[in-house]
């Protein structure tokens, strides 16, 4: 690592708010080092909860996220926000306008926030995420909040990077959750019914509802784990003290799976913030208590290797194939009639499989 | 080396301060910024400087334009100039002023750090240009 790249380390794990800005810089821009650093303060890791917030474009995200970073610091918890905004896949650009809504944030250096483009990139979106998420994680930060952008598959792809995942679901969205079903139904954590003060939103939570239900199968009844304000005060006593016998069952069952509640907030106002701070809470909870953390960690992790595997390869295979006289000579031998491509990638490749093997045991070390 | 330096791109925080409340000029900037393929972030209106300082900062970005039409520039810009010191992000921040801001004022700017004024009638292919080609080199 340079000598630069050094001391920006040592400035960012000091505190140095300008460095850890750098450093998500470096990250997005994939510029040269940027895996050196990444790869050194990932030691500094692991004391962050990471919550992912996604959902439709307009269902009130950056203003849920101000409120839940504001309640945070109330508690006196550092946060770290990234936002995601998309680019155009035209020019590269992007308007990114999360912060204007991020109003309590200011002021307060202690809430980080940190807009990111999209830039159009395949799959780096997820990888650039994750490795600032690892720089705040390593800069200290106790909560981690990353907010996706509105649609799309990329807040799949995002929210990989969360331990906990928040969907946001605005009222009278009665189709939206019929598409709700493939996708965001299994990503979520916890569900919230944003806007609650809306027509439409009871009927909203009651489709969630059925639809949770249908899900997990055992037809475990949801009545007294959400609908009390009292979400804080549920920590423990479920835990400690049973509540009859129904009660234990519910306490097995929420040892082994996870049912994702619902909360309804009116972000703008604040309205159930608390309870959704509660839930998140619980969620973290049950993921220390039942082991599922571990899991997540470890195929977050699994995930992140193959990534950079695949960057790697990729790589190794543009040299070889500068090695084997770039790839218009072998297509021109193609074209020519001289062999054939399949025979071609099989030549390109046999040196890189050696490489390959080696790589894929590095792997399941790692795993 | 080629394959990363197509991840860089030029970031912007366009910025309105103080008490203004026009905002148009802002709004074509940050569209133009955007069509010209930099990601531009915008800070919504009657910032105070200190929050236009967090958010450079923590943007980490190239280029903050400040917008100021209320005549408070003599006030207002210093003090945004010293919170990027304080945080040693004025040396490689591209400081740019629009407005209306008067002849016998722009040279105390340029003093504090200011690296061009757009007034009135400026082009903004000349303001994009200008962005492009001093964009400072990290």
């Amino acid at each position: 690592m340079s000598p630069d790249d050094d001391s920006l380390i040592a400035e960012l794990l000091a505190g140095k708010h300008r460095a850890l800005a750098r450093v998500i810089s470096k990250i997005e821009d994939r510029s040269p080092g940027y895996r050196d650093l990444v790869s050194a303060l990932y030691e500094h890791t692991g004391g962050a909860d990471v919550i992912g917030i996604t959902g439709s474009p307009g269902a009130g995200k950056s203003t849920l996220v101000d409120k839940l970073a504001q309640r945070y610091r109330d508690r006196d918890e550092t946060v770290g926000i990234i936002a995601i905004d998309p680019s155009s896949p035209f020019t590269g650009g992007a308007v990114l306008g999360d912060r204007i809504r991020m109003a309590s944030a200011v002021g307060d250096m202690d809430v980080f926030v940190r807009s990111m483009s999209a830039r159009g990139t395949l799959g780096g979106l997820s990888t650039a995420t994750m490795d600032a998420v690892t720089a705040m994680d390593a800069f200290g930060k106790d909560k981690i909040i990353v907010e996706t952008v509105g649609a799309g598959q990329n807040e799949i792809d995002v929210v990989r990077a969360a331990e906990t995942v928040a969907v946001l679901v605005p009222p009278g969205s009665g189709d939206s959750i019929q598409t709700l079903k493939a996708g965001i139904l299994e990503i979520a954590d916890v569900f919230v019914v944003n806007k609650a003060d809306r027509d439409g939103a009871d009927r909203t939570v009651q489709e969630l509802r059925e639809m949770i239900e249908l899900e997990s199968g055992h037809g475990f009844e949801t009545a007294g784990h959400h609908g009390s304000n009292s979400t804080r005060n549920r920590h423990g006593t479920v835990l400690d003290e049973g509540r009859g016998g129904a009660d234990d069952g519910d306490r097995d069952a929420s040892q082994q799976r996870w049912r994702p509640p619902i909360v309804e907030t009116v972000a703008t106002t604040g309205e159930g913030v608390d309870s959704f701070i509660g839930e998140l809470g619980a969620h973290r909870e049950f993921l220390e208590r039942s082991g599922e953390g571990v899991e997540k960690a470890r195929k977050r992790h699994a995930e992140e290797i193959r990534t950079l595997l695949r960057e790697d390869l990729n790589a190794t295979l543009e040299t070889e194939l500068d090695r084997s006289g770039g790839v218009e000579t072998l297509a021109e031998t193609v074209r020519r009639g001289e062999t054939d491509p399949y025979t071609v990638a099989d030549e390109v490749l046999a040196p890189v499989t050696d490489c390959l093997e080696e790589l894929d045991a590095d792997e399941s070390d790692c795993e | 080396m080629v394959s990363t330096q197509e991840g860089r791109s030029i970031r912007c925080l366009v910025s309105k301060v103080g008490l203004d409340g026009h905002d148009r000029g802002a709004h074509v900037i940050a569209r133009a910024f955007r069509d010209a393929g930099f990601e531009v972030i915008y800070s919504g209106l009657h910032k105070a400087p200190e929050e236009i300082v967090q958010a450079a900062v923590q943007e980490d970005v190239d280029v903050l334009g400040i917008s100021i039409l209320s005549g408070a520039h003599d006030t207002l810009v210093p003090k945004i100039m010293d919170g990027l010191a304080e945080y040693d992000a004025k040396d490689d921040t591209l400081v740019l002023v629009g407005g209306v801001i008067p002849d016998e004022d722009r040279q105390e700017l340029r003093d504090a750090g200011v690296a061009a004024i757009f007034g009135p009638g400026t082009s903004i292919e000349e303001t994009i240009e200008f962005v492009r080609e001093n964009a400072p080199e990290r």
